[in-house]
């Protein structure tokens, strides 16, 4: 048996520092490949891809405030998410939690604009918006907690059907036109958020921080969160002990949902001042790897987000700037998630080069160690992804 | 916790780091060469799709020409939806030092206005768009061209065409139907399809025609599919007004004559091609831009025509029936002299009535209520001057079935 063979194993809990010097070196190697295909198509300087995602994110005052709201979006839609899949409960419906509330303040801002106080108006939206969001949650947290319905699929079918409600509300309100409800309250920007030391965009920043910090405490000091991590252990474990497993199901998905709302008011009423079926942007698909990359921490959920805005953000100039078609921005931020969800697989798993079985056979009862007594929290997202 | 404030400390120096090499980069960019000459002008231009869109690709081409022509700097942005993205492309060409933004798509004209409210030393202009005349911002400009004139000439063609197919035996008189591809049920798409029909009616008076709607600009597989339904429906002409080859490359396939728009299809089209209207919008951009330069003001709503270049027909390809080439010379010079109008109110009627009194949807408002009388001198005055740039034309005229 002097064959030479590649065997993979767990690897024990690596160090955060260790896993991060991973995780960049995913990025720099998604750098260079994007860098070396911009050579390949274009013969301009790899440095200057490199240079203009940069500037692409941080180039001018108002390209730093739009990273900077962009991944406070990002940030919220993966906070989010959190406490569902601490739970295991594959939540990836924010996409439509976000779009309902982003109507419940639209219809709330069409219909009541001018009509009564400002101030009056903006509060009733976001009570829209959250009941909205907070309904569009219930419903597959309900059934799951009823008849224990797959939510993975339940809430990625109401993301269509919220689309599908959205589009249906905007061939009514305007029925002539190519479907675009254009933005509401132009001329009288009733219910518009007012915009914070003359900034539209620290309203947002200051939510997202807001929320981080509870959603932080919530699941690290609350009982909530205690509960809801022991449901995502073993459903088993927690009703031994007492835990009233739907009604944690419900209730954490009604805080994702709330979360939802405040987003969807945020987007809508600070924003864009519009609804469209694309109002969440897909958001809610990236919220999923956002949490992931930071193994549900809040805290670290700050950084992965900002990742990803800065990447994309950057890419998107690369194209403009270097005269490429737009979908060449897409090339190169796939070619980026891609190698960061890839390097997953490094952190979580090693290869081993072997040429004896001995030495497999060892390494196998070494990851079996590991994995049993490893820390289970840290774990997690590793298991998983 | 430690850890945390290492990775912060070092995620904190590295967005500084990027911070500095960013400013210091772009400060060079900034740099601008003072000219003799009036205000040096920069364009920005805000496209809805690349150049794959026909549409789109005609606004490119349009603005490189200019531009180059007028030795001006500018920046393209292009795939800009219409939402608030629309408002920070703008924003971010005003903070490259744009002084005259465009925009090409319909639904970008809320964000273009933001954007001007925010900028008023900057001027902004959109096509297709219908509130210049009513926002009251010296800065926000409509325009678009008589487009309608050039559908009235590629008509002829059709009309011509199915003639020929009459003579030739290959479909009876009452077999002359065409089918047309358009977007959305709105007036830019109804003025257009009318103006195409009267002119093959104005030299194939049995004409009919069916009309198809896809509810998107850019749909390639949903303009094939409509114009295949048409074909099979009995359609023998197809023409279109969406922004994808999906119709020119299904009448290509199926051997159906296809009227095109935006720019000539002949290369992807060899057999079926007969001619495309289009909007030139490099005489717009010239006028707009010579005006910034020179600091005077432009027209709110600019209207292009046959005179100033802006609407022209490409190349008649080699698969026109004979005298097509005299026939659209003919009525050419007679739009342009005045005595013929594409919208007579002789030459259609509506219910089976002729209209005397139409009240347009000329200024927008939440209800769509008329408010304009636009019959004047007996047609219908379409894009015309004391009302607004963008067409408004939205009747249906007999002998125009819309499915659906």
């Amino acid at each position: 048996m002097n064959k030479f063979r590649i065997h993979i194993a767990k690897r024990d809990t690596m160090p955060v520092a260790a896993a991060w010097a991973i995780r960049i070196g995913a990025i720099v190697l998604a750098l260079l490949l994007g860098s070396l295909l911009t050579l390949v198509l274009t013969g301009k300087n790899p440095l200057s891809v490199l240079l203009t995602i940069v500037q692409g994110a941080f180039g001018t005052e108002r390209k730093i405030w739009t990273t900077l709201r962009d991944t406070s979006v990002l940030l919220m839609f993966g906070l989010a998410v959190a406490p569902a899949f601490k739970m295991r409960f594959w939540n990836i419906g924010a996409e439509g939690q976000v779009l309902m509330s982003g109507l419940g303040t639209a219809v709330v801002m069409f219909f009541l604009g001018g009509k009564i106080n400002d101030g009056l108006l903006i509060i009733l939206m976001l009570v829209a918006a959250i009941v909205c969001g907070m309904l569009w949650a219930f419903i597959p947290a309900v059934i799951k907690a009823k008849w224990n319905t797959n939510e993975t699929l339940s809430t990625l079918m109401l993301n269509y059907i919220a689309a599908q409600i959205v589009s249906m509300f905007i061939a009514w309100a305007v029925p002539s036109g190519s479907m675009k409800m254009g933005i509401i309250n132009q001329d009288t920007n009733a219910g518009w958020l007012p915009a914070l030391f003359g900034n539209k965009h620290i309203l947002i920043i200051i939510m997202a921080l807001l929320i981080t910090a509870f959603v932080f405490v919530y699941i690290k000091y609350g009982k909530g969160g205690y509960e809801l991590t022991v449901v995502g252990e073993s459903v088993k474990t927690a009703r031994y002990v007492g835990i009233k497993v739907e009604w944690v199901i419900i209730r954490t998905m009604l805080i994702s949902g709330a979360i939802c709302g405040i987003i969807g008011f945020l987007q809508v009423a600070g924003v864009e001042h519009t609804i469209s079926p694309n109002t969440a942007g897909g958001l809610g698909f990236t919220a999923v790897l956002v949490a992931w990359m930071a193994k549900l921490n809040p805290i670290v959920m700050i950084f992965t987000s900002m990742l990803i805005v800065v990447m994309s953000n950057g890419a998107g100039d690369v194209a403009s700037s270097l005269g490429l078609n737009a979908s060449f921005s897409d090339i190169l931020t796939g070619i980026i998630l891609f190698f960061l969800i890839g390097c997953e697989f490094f952190i979580n798993y090693k290869i081993c080069f072997s040429a004896k079985n001995d030495k497999i056979s060892s390494d196998v009862t070494d990851s079996k160690e590991s994995e049993s007594s490893g820390g289970v929290e840290e774990n997690e997202g590793g298991k998983q992804s | 916790m430690k850890k945390m404030k290492k990775i912060a400390a070092v995620a904190l120096s590295a967005a500084m780091a990027l911070g500095l090499c960013a400013c210091g980069d772009n400060a060079s960019n900034t740099t601008q060469t003072a000219s003799n000459d009036g205000v040096t002008v920069k364009a920005g231009f805000i496209c809805l799709h690349d150049e794959n869109s026909t549409y789109d690709l005609n606004f490119i081409n349009g603005a490189k020409s200019a531009c180059e022509a007028m030795g001006i700097e500018y920046i393209i942005k292009t795939n800009i939806p219409e939402g608030a993205e629309c408002q920070t492309a703008a924003e971010e060409l005003v903070d490259a030092g744009c002084n005259f933004v465009f925009a090409d798509s319909f639904g970008h004209e809320d964000y273009i206005i933001e954007a001007a409210k925010e900028f008023p030393e900057v001027q902004f202009a959109h096509a297709t768009g219908t509130k210049a005349h009513t926002e009251g911002l010296s800065n926000f400009h409509n325009a678009f061209a008589s487009i309608y004139e050039g559908r009235y000439l590629a008509g002829i063609t059709a009309g011509l065409k199915l003639n020929e197919m009459i003579e030739n035996g290959q479909i009876t008189a009452d077999q002359a139907k065409m089918g047309y591809v358009g977007a959305y049920p709105y007036a830019e798409v109804v003025s257009g399809y009318t103006s195409f029909y009267l002119g093959a009616k104005s030299v194939c008076p049995t004409v009919t025609m069916d009309v198809t709607y896809t509810s998107s600009w850019y749909d390639e597989t949903a303009e094939k599919e409509g114009a295949n339904k048409l074909i099979n429906n009995g359609c023998v002409l197809i023409s279109q007004h969406a922004d994808s080859m999906g119709a020119p490359t299904a009448c290509e396939n199926a051997g159906v004559p296809n009227v095109s728009y935006n720019g000539s299809t002949l290369s992807a089209c060899p057999n079926t091609f007969l001619v495309s209207s289009r909007i030139d919008w490099a005489p717009y951009f010239t006028y707009a831009m010579t005006a910034i330069k020179n600091g005077e003001t432009f027209a709110t709503d600019y209207v292009g025509t046959i005179a100033t270049g802006s609407v022209c027909l490409t190349d008649l390809s080699g698969n026109v029936a004979e005298g097509t080439a005299d026939a659209i010379e003919t009525a050419k010079a007679a739009l342009a002299n005045g005595t013929l109008h594409v919208f007579d109110t002789a030459t259609f009627t509506v219910g089976g009535s002729a209209v005397t009194e139409y009240m347009a949807d000329v200024d927008s408002d939440p209800a769509y209520e008329g408010d304009h009388n636009v019959i004047v001198d007996g047609h219908f005055a379409e894009s015309a001057d004391g009302f607004r740039s963008a067409p408004y034309f939205d009747l249906r005229i007999d002998g125009i079935t819309e499915l659906q």
